[in-house]
């Protein structure tokens, strides 16, 4: 597809990939929104984005930031703020990257999927949560109209081994804050640390609508597990998901109401897909809704 | 203990999960950054395995590659029973031989094509998928020969190692973009595989989604 002409996805800061996989060696070459891009670590050690034409030639040339361990590109002249995370600069805290996953859907339902508590049990079977414990306790959704962001809060799931620090099945209190269409963070009691909150990032990268690859990190308290166990673990959980989210039809988030069942987990999601139709986003999104409504009217 | 080199997303590696975990013995991982650190390409591990490739077993000090070579080793060395790896009849030891074999097939194919569709690995997926689907038609008409001749499995009408072997790659081939909707004999073979006692699943093989009853 060409590059898209969302005028509210072109002015998000976006993730491209990690600092690690820009090397003077190897160029990263990719896409964002439709468009080819190409980042390179530059002589002075910083790192270049570029617009590339189909046959790879450099064009115009991008915003760049190094943040939070990834390298994030707008392609929008005026790009809303990327989201602050101050407990970066928490002591204690580690950050491990975790690299991405491709997932041929649309980057708004790995979103998603990323919100839903209610397919830990059946999807992520003894990692995040197992039959019979289902439940999924009332949780508040909301959007918070001073910062713009989706936040859900008082999450409350029993989870057999919530993190790779935990031995013993807990229950486990969420936060979930949504501050882009495209990026998420996930605030999860820390098993070993009474008081805190372990960091689970997501910043999906938009490749094409139906398109993306889902970069992701984890930014905890932890003196136990190696930086690889880590990472293993959070591949596993995108893994076991990948499936699922490429089997979700259609593969573009249908927006106009009733078009998939909403249960009472689903509040965050709801909530999520109307902050999405507030901001009038339509790349990744299912562009046929209004046509068939107005057939059927 | 026995020590395995192990990344949770490899379905070679994941065999060898599998079959450890078939005959009850305990192990340890010793967990490899394969993605995204790529750490098997690296120096400390070339040491360990200089073909840069995982699985690789550690059984008290005998080091042993390649994921064929260590089913084998562990049936002869575990397997108190001799029926994974049945050495006694020559015919079901080349036809056991030939499948493991066969497993090779199999991941130069079917896991190029999920690499490529999962890790961005750059490769050529087309070619990738055209061979996983040469590979399972061959697999495909064999298994449903067998199901004609009373015979379950690959080598014989008792799972082998050349089943383990030849089962992940397989069984993860939608994630590279390969259906299995036509391949009915190896649908029934994947279901009575997920139906074995001590069955374990790895990322992107599930039990629920289960293949239909076989025509045992």
């Amino acid at each position: 597809m060409a590059k898209t002409t969302d005028a509210f996805a072109l002015n998000e800061w976006l993730v491209i990939g990690r600092l690690e996989d820009v090397t003077h060696d190897k160029p990263r070459i990719t896409r964002l929104l439709g468009q080819d891009i190409r980042a390179e670590r530059t002589a002075d050690g910083t790192i270049g984005v570029w617009e590339t034409d189909p046959s790879g030639h450099k064009g115009r040339a991008l915003p760049v930031q190094e943040r939070y361990g990834h390298v994030f590109v707008t392609l929008g002249e005026t790009p809303r703020d990327l989201l602050e995370m101050p407990e970066f600069e928490e002591e204690g805290r580690r950050l491990v990257t975790i690299g991405y996953v491709r997932v041929k859907t649309s980057p708004l339902r790995v979103v998603e999927n990323f919100l839903d508590l209610g397919h830990f049990p059946y999807v992520h079977t003894n990692y995040l949560g197992a039959e019979p414990q289902t439940e999924v306790a009332n949780y508040k959704a909301e959007i918070r109209e001073d910062v713009d962001e989706v936040w859900a809060t008082d999450c409350s799931f029993f989870q057999q081994k919530a993190a790779k620090s935990a031995t013993d099945g807990q229950q486990s209190e969420y936060e979930y804050r949504v501050t882009s269409p495209f990026i998420t963070v996930l605030y999860k009691t820390c098993p070993i640390k009474p008081g805190a909150w372990d960091l689970v990032g997501l910043f999906v990268q938009p490749l094409d609508e139906d398109l993306c690859e889902a970069h992701s990190f984890v930014l905890p308290f932890d003196e136990e597990n190696t930086d690889v166990e880590l990472r293993h673990f959070q591949q596993t959980i995108f893994l076991q998901d990948r499936p699922i989210l490429e089997n979700q039809l259609p593969a573009l988030l249908p927006l106009t109401p009733g078009m998939e069942m909403p249960a009472r987990a689903d509040a965050t999601s709801m909530t999520y897909r109307r902050w999405l139709k507030k901001k009038n986003i339509t790349f990744g999104v299912q562009k046929d809704a209004a046509d068939n409504s107005n057939r059927a009217a | 203990m026995i020590k395995l080199y192990d990344y949770p997303a490899s379905g070679n590696c994941y065999k060898i999960r599998l079959f450890l975990n078939i005959l009850g013995v305990a192990y340890e991982t010793v967990p490899v950054d394969f993605y995204p650190g790529m750490e098997h390409r690296k120096a400390d591990f070339k040491a360990i395995n200089p073909l840069g490739q995982l699985p690789v077993l550690d059984d008290d000090g005998f080091v042993i590659r390649d994921a064929q070579a260590i089913l084998a080793y562990l049936a002869t060395k575990y397997d108190a029973a001799g029926t994974w790896f049945d050495r006694d009849d020559p015919v079901t030891l080349g036809k056991t031989m030939m499948w493991l074999a066969f497993a090779d097939q199999i991941t130069a194919t079917s896991s190029a094509a999920r690499l490529h569709d999962v890790l961005g690995f750059d490769l050529d997926v087309d070619a990738a998928r055209k061979g996983a689907h040469a590979a399972f038609r061959i697999l495909d008409d064999h298994l449903i020969e067998q199901e004609f001749a009373g015979e379950c499995w690959l080598a014989g009408d008792r799972a082998s190692i050349a089943d383990i072997a030849c089962f992940p790659y397989v069984a993860l081939a939608p994630d590279g973009g390969v259906d299995l909707g036509n391949y009915h004999g190896i649908r029934r073979w994947l279901g009575r595989i997920k139906r074995m006692p001590d069955f374990v699943e790895m990322p992107g093989i599930f039990l629920e989604f289960d293949e239909p009853m076989a025509a045992e």
